[in-house]
């Protein structure tokens, strides 16, 4: 395994602030910054500790970094970030980005990704990637003045390309499948268990009722009282014990998340790959078509229907100079033209392969991480089983005193 | 020995106080506020067949006379020390000389109207039956009939509730088969607390009810006070209640009112509570039908993970099944006790109040002898005869009260007990469900790591 930044330098988001300034429009805005914490990791030195270095960064940066490594690095799966809005939420979370759990969550999701970022070998080796955890300052001028922007592929140029490739790779359409399959199941779950855990809150919630009421029913109760009491008392406890219960979930929601935002990951590669495909298909054609045109000036015959054939028929033929010329221009065209399609053929064979390699660490780390969010998952379900044996043990105890 | 003397004569084959799981720990009886005890006891009417050492159990009183008028109290030569240990419903059925059960409802179309008859059986090894078993046919109207026929005969006694006529709320139709059925179980109930009741058990209409073939029980029904001087009684009791609190309402009276209050108060909320948690309940287990095929969807397009997601998938559904349960338990036990006494809070108010009443009958007898002087002699004799109503109808409200709260006592630990129990076994199969995917995750996970290292 290659050396990745991950194992030379720690790399932690500690802290989120709200902060309020102005905005580009100069307009009052509030919002909030995360404080990047970064220690080189010093092999064998016990009890030396190598001073901490801190920046503040706020998410729009983070954004941008993203879109560099998006457009630089095409034919990698780059890591996702957590999401702009709280999304799939079930009705006591708060959709307002400045709520304290969001902020909370997104501080771990942010983490998360330069952490994703840090050891993957490839993308660890980029300089605005370094600069963005060590250089507080100048660092969005640095991103700009590569001029990333200016490389970037319109959507409407994908779009097209989508739609009108004919020979991409068979692997690369498999795995767009894959992808539309992956986010839309993934959502759909999400979905789902937002509403379960809506419900769930419910059930426990409601029987907090009944702490209220037995309390007070035992007042008037001689030999009851006690055991209703107790038993009122177990319900509250029962009842609080959701509020846990579900925090650690959203934490497993939020695994399942990163996932559903990888297959966007994903299908941009695909994307990437049908309109280099595209590209050199079109390229292709136009070569074709203008050594055919070459040898129809070359041999005086049309084969195929042109307007230039019509109109030169029409106003009388050209002089053999003119000819010549076009020719020659055809001639240098066509060998320009050749030397692009190689070099179009090499990217694009290069491209294949560096991606599909990417694609299948991509795979193993998904194949891993989902299997141990599942297990985890699992874990949490077992807690909250022997949470409720021992509250409703406790609770029958009371009820049968009573 | 109490002042008051508490009367004996109905019998309590009440169920007892603690150990739901039949251990049989006792719970100490303590002495309540007005000395009353609380021992489950079989107290005999005529129980002369006392040994010494039994004047402590103050709750014989030797003066039978103030038995009700319509029962016949038999003695059920029963000791003390075997009354010590805890009855429960089930010890208690085999003491039961009559078995009634409510089933098979079947729907009568007719010109006029349809209604549902319910097959009553009754199994019985009492004399005064001639036979030993019955099998007649019921509507719900007959058992409206028979209570009222109760209430009118023991105006001071609980008498079971009946279903509600008509449920408003929740959109159960009248005669949709879960109606049917929550109307049959409790119709069920309402016979076998009569046949449980010390008093009641031996009521002539009740019999007659039970074994008297249709037209028999028409022609019986005509009988008796006809309903203008039922609504006769009606109206003076509420006029009587218009009229406020008896001035001299015994104390014991006055605090089973402001029990009664609180208690109505609380089972009420009780009954919404229970209701509410049903329908959380019922909105999870939709959810999560929903939430395990997804992951049987997603496992389609893995190949590394597919068993991971089919395992959770599988133990969603499992828990899924195990809400459905827990779910059911609620319906059939908890909420079907809480209404019955919902039910039972506003009979007893009732009760309370027709108590009041009687005695309302004596206390204006007495002010217009003291108004009057006259007719001295007819009204003492009047008064003498009501002052035995006031008498009696209070022993007997008392001794009921003390059977109901019993009752009530073992009815909510019962009842609560086996919500308890119903979500410990929900809880335990989630968690066997959970720790067997856990376990066969773990084994693979270490199939995995044996596997990569060797070289």
């Amino acid at each position: 395994m290659e050396d990745c930044l991950a194992k030379k330098m720690e790399i932690t988001v500690s802290e989120a602030e709200k902060r309020t300034g102005r905005n580009a429009m100069n307009i009052q805005e509030t919002y909030t910054a995360y404080l990047i914490e970064t220690r080189a990791v010093e092999s064998q030195s016990e009890g030396q500790c190598a001073p901490v270095d801190s920046l503040w960064r706020r998410y729009s940066e983070f954004e941008l970094l993203r879109n560099y490594l998006l457009v630089t690095y095409p034919h990698i799966v780059v890591p996702p970030l957590p999401e702009k809005r709280a999304d799939f939420v079930w009705h006591k979370l708060s959709a307002d980005n400045m709520d304290p759990d969001f902020v909370e969550r997104r501080r771990i999701g942010l983490e998360n990704f330069l952490l994703r970022v840090a050891s993957h070998p490839v993308l660890c080796q980029d300089k605005i990637f370094y600069s963005f955890l060590t250089q507080e300052g100048g660092w969005k001028e640095m991103v700009n003045e590569t001029g990333f922007q200016l490389k970037a592929d319109s959507r409407l140029k994908a779009l097209n390309a989508t739609f009108r490739v004919k020979n991409p790779d068979k692997r690369f359409t498999e795995l767009k499948h894959y992808s539309d399959e992956l986010q839309s199941v993934i959502s759909h779950l999400l979905r789902v268990r937002a509403r379960v855990a809506d419900r769930l809150y419910g059930v426990y919630k409601v029987h907090g009722n009944y702490g209220r009421v037995f309390s007070e029913w035992s007042a008037i109760e001689k030999e009851m009282g006690d055991g209703l009491q107790s038993a009122g008392h177990h319900m509250d406890v029962y009842a609080a014990s959701i509020d846990d219960i579900l925090e650690e979930e959203e934490h497993y929601a939020d695994q399942l998340k990163e996932y559903l935002f990888y297959a966007e990951a994903l299908r941009a590669v695909c994307r990437k790959h049908e309109l280099m495909q595209y590209d050199l298909e079109m390229a292709a054609q136009d070569l074709t078509s203008k050594k055919q045109q070459c040898e129809e000036l070359a041999t005086g015959t049309v084969r195929t229907f042109s307007l230039k054939g019509m109109t030169s028929k029409l106003f009388g033929q050209e002089s053999p100079e003119q000819r010549e010329a076009k020719i020659k221009v055809l001639e240098e065209q066509i060998q320009e033209g050749e030397e692009q399609l190689k070099s179009k053929n090499l990217e694009g064979r290069d491209f294949v392969k560096s991606a599909w390699a990417d694609i299948e660490r991509f795979k193993e780390q998904k194949n891993h991480d989902l299997k141990e969010a599942l297990i985890s998952y699992a874990v949490m379900q077992i807690s909250m089983c022997k949470k409720g044996i021992q509250v409703w043990t406790n609770a029958k105890e009371c009820f049968s005193k009573m | 020995m109490e002042a008051e003397g508490r009367a004996p004569g109905p019998p309590l084959p009440t169920p007892s106080l603690g150990g739901g799981g039949g251990a049989g720990t006792r719970a100490d009886p303590p002495a309540g506020a007005n000395g009353a005890v609380r021992e489950p006891l079989l107290a005999a009417a005529g129980a002369l067949a006392l040994d010494d050492d039994e004047d402590d159990l103050e709750v014989f009183s030797k003066d039978t006379s103030l038995a009700e008028v319509n029962s016949f109290s038999p003695s059920v030569p029963m000791s003390p020390s075997s009354m010590t240990n805890q009855y429960k419903f089930e010890d208690e059925r085999e003491l039961r000389d009559l078995f009634i059960t409510v089933d098979d409802p079947e729907s009568h179309i007719t010109a006029i109207e349809t209604f549902i008859t319910y097959r009553v059986v009754t199994k019985t090894s009492r004399g005064e039956f001639d036979s030993s078993e019955y099998e007649v046919r019921r509507r719900y109207q007959d058992f409206l009939w028979l209570k009222s026929k109760l209430e009118e005969a023991h105006p001071t006694l609980i008498i079971p509730p009946l279903p509600e006529k008509f449920i408003m709320k929740g959109m159960v139709e009248r005669f949709s088969d879960e109606f049917i059925e929550t109307r049959r179980k409790a119709l069920h109930k309402f016979l076998n607390r009569i046949a449980d009741h010390p008093t009641l058990t031996f009521n002539e209409d009740f019999k007659i009810f039970l074994t008297a073939q249709a037209w028999e029980l028409s022609s019986h029904k005509k009988q008796g006070p006809g309903l203008l001087s039922r609504m006769g009684q009606t109206v003076r009791a509420v006029a009587s209640s218009v009229r406020g609190v008896v001035k001299n309402r015994p104390e014991m009276f006055s605090e089973m009112n402001d029990y009664m209050e609180i208690f109505s108060q609380k089972i009420n909320i009780l009954d919404k509570i229970a209701h509410r948690i049903y329908k959380e309940e019922r909105e999870y287990f939709n959810e999560m039908k929903e939430y395990g095929p997804i992951h049987t969807l997603w496992s389609a397009s893995e190949e590394d993970i597919a068993d991971s997601l089919k395992g959770v998938a599988s133990c969603i559904d499992k828990c899924c099944k195990a809400t459905e349960k827990r779910m059911a338990g609620l319906s059939e036990n908890l909420l079907p006790i809480l209404h019955e006494y919902v039910l039972y809070s506003e009979i007893l108010m009732g009760v309370l109040k027709r108590r009041d009443q009687i005695q309302g009958e004596l206390d204006a007898k007495v002010d217009a002898l003291v108004s009057k002087r006259t007719e001295k002699d007819l009204f003492s004799e009047d008064i003498g005869k009501l002052e035995d109503k006031v008498e009696c109808a209070n022993n007997a409200l008392k001794a009921d009260w003390d059977r109901w709260k019993q009752n009530m006592q073992w009815d909510m630990r019962s009842a609560f007990t086996n919500v308890a129990e119903n979500n410990l076994r929900y809880y335990e199969e989630c968690l066997a469900t959970w720790e067997s995917f856990l376990a066969s995750q773990t084994v693979d996970l270490h199939v995995e790591e044996d596997s990569e290292d060797r070289p």
